[in-house]
């Protein structure tokens, strides 16, 4: 069996979605002006990638649901913190 | 070993539970550290936009996809050892560690870089939460690293037992952890402030 069968799972196809959404968070947030809704979305797509990493390379996919439910919660959770603090603080 | 290969509808907690109070505590940890620096942020976001455009954006980038790859090199690792394919398990985990140093040498770079143009902790609140927030990430890099060398020295066993299988599961969701906190703080510091 070779590495590349190893990886020809869901996580290889999250590995691939996490680097193309780096590229494209960087494509779209490096530059704009304060106070600017790019960045709610910029932290979106960090959100996303982070419950990626949780559900598939942390395989929480198949965790018992309280501990993929609070690990849900968390990317959830921080997005909304921080998208709100950035917008009306 | 345990029997890893299990049904993919069989619920199961990856490592010790206890290994997930820890992880969970760090995520909420860095989660205040997060809104700290917003809270900070919001005092004075011209001056944090304008000391964010003199940040390395390419090596954040870099660093970013070197730390995600790390992390692949992780899973393979642990598919390699529940498929019995020790030599490939042994060079993945390499592989993942040499990732590791290459965060690190990058970031030292960067810091040095920051230092030299004047853009040192002292320059303003921005840098100095900089180097608090990316310092400290860089702490946990190195502890992942130590969590790395067991899981290599494990790839060499012919056999795993439950409690080892279940430590080498949880040395690699500690490394899952230290590239899901760099996720967020790359958004914050490079792409959001």
């Amino acid at each position: 069996m070779t590495a590349l069968n190893l990886l020809k799972n869901r996580a290889g196809a999250s590995w691939l979605f996490l680097v193309a959404a780096t590229i494209v968070s960087w494509a779209v947030g490096a530059e704009h002006g304060t106070g600017s809704l790019v960045a709610v979305v910029v932290l979106g797509i960090a959100a996303v990638k982070v419950r990626l990493v949780g559900l598939d390379f942390m395989e929480l996919r198949h965790a018992p649901f309280a501990l993929r439910a609070a690990f849900e919660a968390y990317c959830v959770g921080m997005w909304a913190l921080l998208a709100a603090l950035y917008l009306w603080l | 070993m345990r029997a890893i290969a299990a049904p993919a509808h069989q619920k199961r907690i990856p490592g010790e539970g206890g290994t997930w109070v820890f992880l969970f505590g760090d995520m909420l940890v860095f989660g205040a550290f997060f809104v700290t620096f917003l809270v900070e942020r919001s005092k004075a976001p011209d001056v944090f936009d304008a000391a964010r455009s003199t940040l390395h954006i390419g090596i954040g980038v870099i660093n970013t996809l070197v730390l995600l790859t790390s992390s692949l090199c992780i899973v393979l690792t642990l598919n390699a050892v529940r498929a019995a394919q020790r030599p490939l398990a042994t060079r993945a985990a390499a592989a993942a560690m040499a990732f590791g140093l290459l965060f690190i040498a990058l970031k030292v770079y960067e810091y040095i870089s920051l230092g030299a143009a004047g853009h040192g902790p002292g320059a303003n609140d921005f840098y100095l939460y900089y180097f608090i927030l990316t310092g400290l990430h860089l702490f946990h890099v190195c502890l992942g690293l130590g969590a790395l060398s067991f899981v290599l020295t494990q790839t060499r066993r012919p056999e795993l037992s439950d409690t080892r299988t279940a430590l080498v599961e949880g040395a690699a969701c500690f490394w899952h952890l230290v590239d899901l906190l760099w996720i967020f703080l790359f958004a914050l510091l490079y792409l959001v402030s």
